[in-house]
């Protein structure tokens, strides 16, 4: 699964002119579709830092994203805690539940890992279904008022949305450090060649460890935001589907490119409302797989990466 | 056993017995005949889809496999929620098994002893043909060693491709089954699936006589967990499979993995 790396002025530009389509976005649609697209974004850039750099594809990452929503909801709905409590509540719920799903579940990699991350997925799921005391079932958390950031009101939608946006920015940054970080080079060297990596005495299984933890506790943080966002965390931030529509974005955007899986979101959320609006009305499998397929079976690289094989092809 | 994890193998059962439930409506087809025409008509769609998209992904990383295996299964979903509707529509036993039987220690219905038996029958023949024919054999060196398998004059694609349809003609013989015990709906497939993979992740891969005892030991879980525990039933299941995890990572049936 090797990509060309996005690395020095290329990188930096694209990082700026994502940035840029951020600041503007809410301006041009609904803000809080763009909440949901940079959300997303910060969802895919976790899942590519497991797939792209650990080699290992989460099939179950739905897991962290709507645990963590469950966490920040209940946070707010019944403690009334302030923003950042809120968030840091769901960010260190999915750190606590990565340790230990990542525990069991990185003996194993490939298929098995995706069956595995897939089916302990489904445990959250069912717990968030079952205990509706808790969770509320099948109406979810509502969250009546976002309360205050540090006594800024963040109630209307576009102060929220350039808050999460902040907030998004810096966790794609520590994306990019970690990737860039001896523990990524680490990292890279064992998706080479692991039993080489293991025969230097690298303990391999802890440094995939390292990257699931990371990686669930970014997509706890995405959750978070999304949740308290929307106003209201459900069942569909625990279920599958959700799992599979972001490593449909992930690779669709490119597997690690680390801004491929921002564009990948946002070209997926975009086809998905565009989709809806046809006479295919819900059902908006139908084109969202049939664009999957041809990605998998025809540009495998994503639109990031071939776009960049393309570039590397012209330099030479 | 194939190495090859079809992730559309729940709507291939899903198709099963739809099948079954459009050919008994518009064909007046008998629940027995399309326990036979609907894996046939289910395998077919299978193997073409093998043959002109699946075949191009193998020798590529088996991720690559389930990712599209993934896109065909909402492709598909989607496509029957748009012909059919997303709600159930009930597909009723044949007259002669809609009655009850007494089995000694309660009556049951017939049909549910019917479907147990067939069920038996036929993962037998399955493990005889695999482990106990000549074609069998052949199916396990192509995978053992599909380039060796190949230097004795064996086509190996081919054996590839009517495995492949074999075992979706099973999941849609297991859809037919299925069919009047539950509400034949687009979604049926998804809930099987994730049990499925559990279920193999326990099993251990490529053990067919592993896979058979762990489906029915854990349907047996399932249900004493559904009486004893009734809120735990539906995680029962992924609960033993962190259990097998932790203990025997490679499956209890499953040899460990030598190349890392």
């Amino acid at each position: 699964m090797t990509t060309a790396q996005l690395g020095g002025r290329r990188g930096l530009i694209l990082a700026g002119v994502l940035l840029a389509a951020g600041m503007v976005l809410p301006w041009i649609v609904y803000p809080v579709f763009a909440l949901d697209l940079i959300c997303f974004g910060l969802f895919a850039v976790s899942l590519d830092l497991l797939l792209g750099f650990a080699g290992l594809l989460s099939f179950g990452h739905a897991l962290f994203w709507g645990g963590a929503g469950y966490a920040a909801a209940l946070a707010i709905a019944h403690y009334h805690a302030p923003f950042v409590l809120a968030v840091a509540a769901g960010v260190v719920y999915a750190l606590i539940l990565a340790a230990v799903v990542g525990f069991v579940s990185v003996r194993r990699q490939g298929i098995y890992f995706a069956m595995i991350t897939l089916a302990i997925a489904q445990i959250q799921f069912f717990f968030a279904f079952q205990f509706i005391n808790l969770t509320g079932g099948e109406n979810g958390i509502q969250i009546t008022n976002r309360g205050w950031f540090f006594g800024y009101p963040i109630e209307n939608d576009i102060p929220y949305y350039y808050l999460t946006l902040a907030i998004v920015a810096l966790g794609v940054w520590f994306a990019v450090r970690v990737v860039r970080s001896p523990f990524g080079v680490v990292l890279g060297a064992m998706r080479e060649n692991e039993r080489r990596a293991i025969s230097l005495g690298y303990d391999t299984n802890r440094f995939k460890l390292g990257m699931f933890v990371m990686s669930g506790a970014l997509a706890g943080l995405a959750g978070s935001l999304f949740a308290i966002g929307n106003r209201l965390c459900g069942l569909d931030a625990v279920a599958w589907q959700t799992s599979g529509k972001v490593v449909m974005m992930t690779v669709l955007g490119g597997i690690g490119t680390i801004f491929g899986p921002i564009i990948g979101a946002g070209f997926f959320e975009s086809l998905e409302y565009f989709v809806s609006k046809t006479a295919i009305g819900d059902k908006t499998n139908i084109v969202l797989g049939t664009v999957f397929a041809i990605v998998i079976l025809g540009a495998r690289r994503g639109i990031v990466g071939e776009i960049l094989a393309f570039a590397v092809r012209r330099e030479r | 056993m194939l190495r090859v994890v079809n992730f559309a193998h729940g709507v291939m059962y899903m198709l099963g017995a739809f099948a079954a439930y459009y050919g008994a409506q518009l064909l007046g087809l008998p629940f027995f005949a399309a326990l036979i025409v609907g894996p046939i008509v289910v395998a077919i769609f299978g193997v073409i889809l093998e043959f002109s998209l699946l075949r191009r992904l193998y020798g590529l990383d088996p991720i690559y496999n389930l990712l599209l295996t993934f896109a065909i299964t909402l492709v598909v979903v989607d496509l029957v929620r748009l012909v059919a509707g997303a709600l159930g529509s009930p597909y009723s036993a044949p007259d002669q098994l809609s009655g009850v039987v007494d089995l000694g220690f309660g009556p049951y219905p017939s049909y549910r002893v019917f479907a147990i038996v067939a069920s038996l029958v036929v993962c037998a023949i399955v493990w005889y043909v695999i482990e106990r024919t000549p074609v069998g054999s052949r199916i396990r060196a192509a995978t053992e060693n599909p380039i060796l398998t190949r230097a004795f004059g064996i086509n190996v694609p081919l054996l590839v491709t009517l495995t492949f349809g074999c075992g979706v003609a099973l999941a849609a013989f297991a859809g037919v089954l299925a069919a009047p015990m539950t509400n034949v709906e687009p979604g049926m497939g998804e809930k099987i699936i994730i049990n499925t993979f559990a279920i193999v992740v326990i099993g251990g891969m490529g053990s067919i006589a592993g896979s058979i005892l762990t489906g029915f030991v854990l349907g047996i879980v399932q249900v004493l967990a559904a009486l004893l525990f009734a809120q735990l039933s539906d995680t029962a299941i992924f609960i033993m499979m962190v259990i097998v995890l932790l203990f025997r990572p490679w499956g209890l049936f499953g040899k460990p993995e030598t190349a890392v």
